[in-house]
């Protein structure tokens, strides 16, 4: 049996706590917004150009971070068959891979002033385009497999096979020779990014972040009142 | 742990091993192949000349940028502080391209030490900061060379 009273509990909690999510991202993205568009200042060499930054770079931290979210929930699930995190994955989908087309249409929007050019098959660029495409079939599995329990299966498959992907995004500005430069923030090292340009970034990715958790949180209520829909709400028991 | 459990934990264990065996291979041969660029000296040491059309990235040598018989071509050489290679490139120059910075020039190898360019690139490296504190860092003479 379906246990009413969890999920009443939750959705009374989620509510309340939901109005406060909307407010607190609201608010942060608002400052961030004003911080990285007006306060910070421009670059040495790109001038403005390098506001856009400030949208590109958590957007694409974002759609990594989602899809590893997505793959290690899918490994989960394929083995242990704990659905709520069936349930985590498909929710997350459609977040990441709005992240992930932010991330490319910033890039390129950035690419034609300082590059010279919109696109190019460099190897951090096409392993980006590579994560589109799993964002793609991922969101697809869940909609042309009518089957719950079949499309579960496939699309984990289909996140695990793109986990392999994230580490080569990560990592293809230091494997190869790409256009696209090195990553400015590293764990190891002291930023080669300044305190003043640092600061809106990372208030930009917070700002990011709530909001991907205020979408994970009424994404995933949804899928929970499709399951009931479905009469399949048991297999979160 | 239920025995399914432990039997699918099995399966993807070994064929998580299996994977990253093939992947270690797959890498090793795309790292000869994936080249976006090829440096100066690459080209140098290679024994073959490469045909067709080919990109090829460094620095612009400083001092070595020149406007030839009208405007719009341009002459420069491409550095990797070990060889160089002469470029002559006819169009428009991208924002970012400068002498002592990073680019990336599409053409046709003429011979190892000359390219004929047809599309260029400039490349943008990983540091960002406001042109204050870069005007100061060249003043106090803390202006690190990985900057230009």
């Amino acid at each position: 049996m379906f246990d009413l009273f969890q999920l009443k509990k939750f959705f009374q909690l989620s509510d309340n706590f939901l109005y406060w999510l909307k407010i607190i991202f609201l608010s942060v993205i608002v400052f961030g917004l004003i911080l990285s568009l007006v306060i910070s200042p421009k670059d040495y060499l790109q001038g403005d150009t390098v506001r856009i930054m400030y949208v590109h770079v958590p957007a694409s931290w974002l759609s990594l971070m989602i899809f590893a979210a997505i793959g290690i929930s899918s490994i989960i699930t394929l083995i242990f068959k704990i659905r709520v995190f069936t349930i985590y994955a498909k929710s997350l989908a459609p977040i990441g891979f709005t992240f992930s087309l932010i991330s490319i249409f910033t890039g390129s929007l950035w690419g034609q002033p300082a590059w010279g050019t919109f696109w190019t098959w460099d190897a951090r660029l096409t392993s980006m385009l590579i994560l589109v495409f799993f964002y793609i079939f991922y969101i697809l599995s869940w909609k042309f497999i009518k089957n719950f329990f079949v499309a579960e299966k496939y699309s984990a498959i289909i996140a695990i096979i793109g986990l392999v992907n994230l580490p080569i995004i990560k990592f293809s500005v230091d494997w190869w020779n790409t256009l696209h430069q090195p990553a400015s923030i590293k764990l190891t090292q002291s930023p080669a990014i300044h305190s003043s340009m640092l600061m809106p970034l990372l208030v930009m990715f917070l700002g990011f972040a709530l909001f991907s958790l205020f979408i994970f949180f009424i994404r995933y209520k949804i899928e929970i009142l499709k399951l009931r829909k479905n009469k399949l709400n048991r297999i979160l028991k | 742990m239920s025995p399914a459990s432990k039997k699918r934990l099995n399966y993807f264990l070994i064929i998580g091993i299996v994977t990253l065996i093939l992947g270690k291979f797959i890498f090793g041969s795309l790292q000869k192949n994936t080249v976006y660029f090829f440096s100066p000296t690459d080209l140098f040491l290679s024994s073959e000349k490469p045909r067709g059309a080919i990109r090829i990235g460094g620095l612009v040598k400083i001092g070595s940028i020149q406007a030839k018989k009208n405007d719009s071509v341009y002459t420069f050489l491409v550095t990797d502080l070990k060889n160089d290679i002469y470029v002559e490139y006819k169009g428009i120059l991208p924002n970012l391209f400068q002498e002592g910075k990073g680019v990336v020039v599409e053409g046709v190898l003429k011979d190892k030490k000359f390219l004929l360019g047809k599309n260029i690139l400039a490349k943008h490296d990983e540091n960002y900061m406001p042109p204050e504190v870069a005007d100061a860092l060249k003043k106090t003479g803390n202006w690190n060379k990985k900057y230009d």
